[in-house]
């Protein structure tokens, strides 16, 4: 695609009037002199136009770069990056962030929510507790009511999880940490409607990944083992010497961290199953032991190591002899499998799927997997190899958006760091599209390639909520109690973020499209449902 | 067990049938047959649907949610079907119907080796039709393998999947085209705006799709337009899934050959109702559906097969809430306009106490891969080789229904 600046702007006439105030806005608001952000490692033309010298002027590599490191352009991530260029804006980006980094309003709003207060391991007990009464109830509507109360408050607070993400994602500007918070929970995938999850993974966002994001691989396979929400949704809470049930060693292989063609055997699944007995949930009182086993006892919140439910049997795990320790043979063992070159390839590989093509360069996943490997499974370096990359930078513009990037894009282009106060309109979007947060039943997360988004019925899903989206606020400043809307808000896609980064980039055929149509809401959803602004 | 006792043959036996099972159901009709799965996710209790009213012991384990014996002389109550079964009469007037005009058949004792009883477990493995222990490929289902094949053989396979998402059972084909018939408005975009839709993606990978969903969305509305106006002109009122399989028939009449639909809202764990009840109410909208279903495809109903399976059955006891609790073995139906349907087919045993498994559920003597597959190569003429790309672990099993 040919860079257009400069050229005439060919859009919908009624815009026409808004479009020059916009024109007469930026130029006013470009008054300060900037100077061109040097760009690492990429050549850049020559701009001869004399309207490039006169104000900054965004480059289309780096404004796809750009949507790559976040979830979506918009003002302040655009003028970070041109401040700062690609390097250091990477470098900001993989640091994490303080305690006040969102805008007030939105810090607010997560603040006021239970969701951010609660104790999960106080929580379970308590459903655990309520459940027992509620079944000791007659049959009756007292019963059912009682039931659906419990349900209720589950919902509740799995849906605040949701929101709190979907607030941070469009409203952080620690934009890459949130990308790493939707990779990892879906690569440690669990389903809110499993058991009692629905209690649990709002912690298990914020304690076991959250944390984990930019850090050392084995700590956060480490986190997410020690997690209740991990621990119920792949049974090893009920997998003890004797009754050895294999769910959660396999999928930790197979899912999290060497692949499923690895080399290791289903005789290794069987041993890790055993390392992992006695690993567990327990929020009553703690079990009495044998007091050769006390000191091997080990508690955290709801997670509990119990040597009495251990196989403490010598193992032998991908060739290396383990001796029954206890729960140091699950540190060891992790460590064993996370210092597998198949472990480095496999998290390298998943990683550039994502953020890179859904078939990356073997070439730059090596360079990934030795930068892993080399580094302690340090993975802020190894997002340094692959932001930095030759073979990103050749891949711009080819990856499609999965529903969670579409949705959290348009939001944040269309209302550009405006905080809205209900998240249920993006939730149905994503529901509609199919990729829910904590909504994947099965272990593997979603996928991460456009074969399994760009279905037919999925691309005209889509263009229904391109138009939703679109066409008005959709509720998304109603406030949640469902009391009426504080404020309206009417999508701004033309604005001046879009005129300045998107529009100069666009093709020919979206700008055809775009030309055509009769109504803001039928441009709004033309822009939203191109290729332009589907893929990144 | 008294009568009709048919001992098919299932694994090793399905090797010998092997050979007679190459012929075509149909007079191979241009395009081949039309196939739909349904999938009742939740766990549907198949001993209220299919009654082993001659089992003293049924009516022991569920004192209050057992469906009455069948009353011969009476055209209502549960529909007698043989020595040994009688269907529930909630589905009298519709699957009954098919049944007693053999297009329909049952096949008790089925299901799979997963013994997790976790509905998504069971599902899963189920809809991606591999072998239920070692590892697992996410990213193929056996109608996606399905499809592969008939597109192998015959270049075409026409699926769709009436559902939100792409099911698990799909996955592995590209570009199915998936839409939930359930709540479908209006057409969200006029003919203007959809051809400027398409144009943005004219010479683009994703040309094809981004035509042929709106062309979708076109067709549905113009299906549901039809639909109205039938509905004005005979004052008919359907909805919930009789709606849906009404849709469903018009789109698998005009253009589609393998679809899937699931139907929720099966987990009967309390208040489970008897002839009436939460359970009855939801069999009768599916059969009305399935009814309906056959109706709009017309001549076309003889060239399609149905086939209704879930992810497990329930416990044979009922438990302390008038209900019951995951179990094992449970039914499947097979529907279509020229099957030898009439019968209840499959490997059996009689049922009583000494005969569940695990002293709670039904057993599974009919394996969900035996029974498909068998059910495939009969359908669509496939060659062992082309059915084991299917399932690849389990032999089909001939169970001579088509």
């Amino acid at each position: 695609m040919a860079h257009r600046l400069g050229k005439s702007r060919s859009v919908a006439g009624p815009l026409n009037a808004a479009i020059a105030a916009l024109c007469f806005a930026l130029l006013l608001a470009c008054t300060r002199p900037l100077t061109h952000v040097d760009n690492p490692g990429i050549a850049r033309p020559a701009r001869s136009s004399t309207a490039a010298k006169s104000r900054p002027v965004l480059h289309r590599e780096d404004m796809l770069w750009l949507e790559r490191v976040t979830f979506g352009l918009n003002s302040s991530s655009v003028e970070a990056c041109r401040t700062l260029g690609r390097a250091r804006f990477l470098e900001q980006q993989l640091e994490l962030p303080g305690n006040n980094a969102l805008p007030p309003p939105i810090a607010s709003q997560i603040n006021a929510m239970e969701v951010s207060r609660a104790d999960p391991a106080q929580s379970i007990a308590g459903v655990n507790g309520q459940y027992k009464v509620i079944n000791a109830m007659p049959d009756g509507p007292d019963k059912e009511q009682a039931r659906k109360a419990l349900n209720d408050r589950g919902n509740k607070l799995a849906y605040e999880a949701i929101r709190r993400e979907l607030l941070q994602a469009v409203y952080s500007p620690s934009q890459l940490q949130e990308q790493m918070v939707w990779f990892w929970l879906n690569h440690f995938s669990v389903h809110q409607y499993k058991a009692n999850l629905r209690w649990l993974v709002g912690d298990y966002e914020e304690h076991a990944i959250r944390p984990h994001v930019f850090g050392h691989f084995r700590e956060l396979v480490l986190a997410t083992l020690e997690h209740p929400a991990m621990l119920q949704y792949l049974d090893n809470s009920q997998n003890a010497a004797g009754r050895i049930n294999e769910n959660y060693a396999r999928e930790i292989m197979e899912l999290h961290t060497l692949g499923v063609d690895a080399g290791y055997s289903q005789g290794d699944v069987q041993q890790l199953a055993r390392v992992l007995t006695g690993v567990g949930i327990n929020v009553g009182a703690a079990p009495k032991l044998k007091p050769e086993w006390q000191s091997l006892y080990r508690r955290s919140g709801a997670f509990e190591f119990n040597p009495a439910r251990h196989d403490f049997g010598p193992k032998l795990l991908l060739g290396h002899a383990i001796q029954g320790t206890g729960f140091e043979e699950v540190q060891n063992a992790v460590s064993l499998i996370v210092a597998q070159p198949a472990c480095a390839r496999f998290i390298s590989r998943q990683l550039a799927i994502y953020f890179v093509a859904d078939n990356p360069s073997p070439q730059l996943v090596e360079r990934m997997a030795q930068t892993f490997m080399h580094s302690d499974g340090d993975i802020a370096a190894v997002l340094r190899t692959m932001f930095l990359s030759r073979e990103l930078n050749a891949a711009l513009g080819g990856k499609f958006k999965d529903p969670m990037r579409f949705v959290i894009s348009a939001v944040r282009l269309a209302y550009d760091g405006r905080p809205i106060s209900n998240t249920r309109p993006m939730l149905n979007w994503l529901n509609g599209l199919g990729e829910g947060p904590f909504g994947r039943q099965t272990p593997d997360g979603y996928p991460l390639t456009e074969v399994s988004w760009a279905s037919s019925g999925q691309m005209s899903r889509r263009f229904e909520i391109a138009r939703a989206i679109g066409a008005g606020s959709a509720g998304l400043f109603d406030s949640e109690d469902g009391s009426a809307a504080a404020a309206g808000g009417f999508p701004q896609l033309s604005n001046r973020l879009y005129f300045e980064a998107v529009e100069p980039f666009l093709s020919a055929k979206t700008r055809d499209a775009l030309a055509r149509a009769n109504s803001q809401v039928e441009w709004n959803t033309f822009l939203l449902s191109s290729p332009d602004f589907g893929y990144e | 067990m008294t009568l009709n006792r048919r001992h098919l043959l299932k694994f090793g036996g399905a090797a010998i049938l092997g050979a007679r099972m190459t012929g075509r159901l149909f007079a191979a009709p241009a395009g081949g047959p039309r196939f739909l799965l349904v999938f009742l996710r939740g766990g549907y209790d198949c001993a209220n649907l299919l009654v082993p009213y001659s089992s003293s012991d049924y009516y022991e384990a569920r004192p209050n949610i057992a469906i009455a014996k069948p009353d011969p002389a009476s055209n209502a109550g549960a529909l007698l079907l043989d020595g040994e079964w009688a269907l529930a009469p909630s589905v009298r007037d519709t699957i009954g119907a098919m049944y007693l005009q053999k297009q329909a058949a049952f096949v008790p004792f089925a299901g799979t080796d997963d013994l997790s009883r976790s509905h998504f477990e069971t599902q899963d493995s189920i809809e991606l039709g591999q072998p239920s222990s070692g590892a697992r490929n996410y990213r193929s289902g056996f109608l996606g393998r399905l499809s592969d094949t008939l597109m192998g053989a015959q270049g075409s396979s026409s699926p769709i999947a009436f559902t939100d998402a792409m099911p698990l059972a799909f996955e592995g084909v590209g570009a199915v085209p998936n839409l939930s018939l359930r709540n479908v408005g209006k057409p969200p975009f006029d003919e203007r705006q959809a051809k400027i839709l398409s144009g943005m993606y004219t010479g683009h990978r994703l040309e094809a799709a981004v035509s042929n969903g709106l062309e979708l969305r076109q067709e549905v509305a113009q299906e549901i337009a039809d639909e109205m106006q039938a509905a004005s002109r005979n004052a008919i009122n359907i909805k919930g899934f009789e709606l849906e399989a009404e849709r469903m028939g018009r789109l698998m009449h005009d253009k589609y050959r393998l679809g899937f639909v699931d139907v929720g809202g099966w987990d009967t764990h309390v208040g489970e109702g008897a002839d009436q009840g939460t359970l009855a109410t939801n069999l009768t909208g599916l059969g009305r559906g399935l009814q309906t279903f056959s109706q709009t495809l017309g001549s076309e109903w003889s060239n399609t097969v149905v086939v209704v399976v879930s992810e497990f059955g329930r416990t044979f006891r009922e438990n302390g809430n008038r209900g019951t609790d995951h179990g094992h073995g449970t039914v499947y139906w097979v529907l279509g306009g020229a099957i030898k349907g009439g019968m209840i087919a499959g490997e059996r045993q009689a049922v009583n106490r000494g005969t569940l498994f695990q002293d709670r559920d039904f057993p599974v003597l009919n394996d969900y891969r035996a029974v498909l597959g068998g059910l495939f190569r009969r359908l669509w003429g496939l060659s062992v080789d082309q059915s084991a790309q299917i399932f690849r672990e389990v032999p089909p099993a001939d169970l001579k229904l088509a």
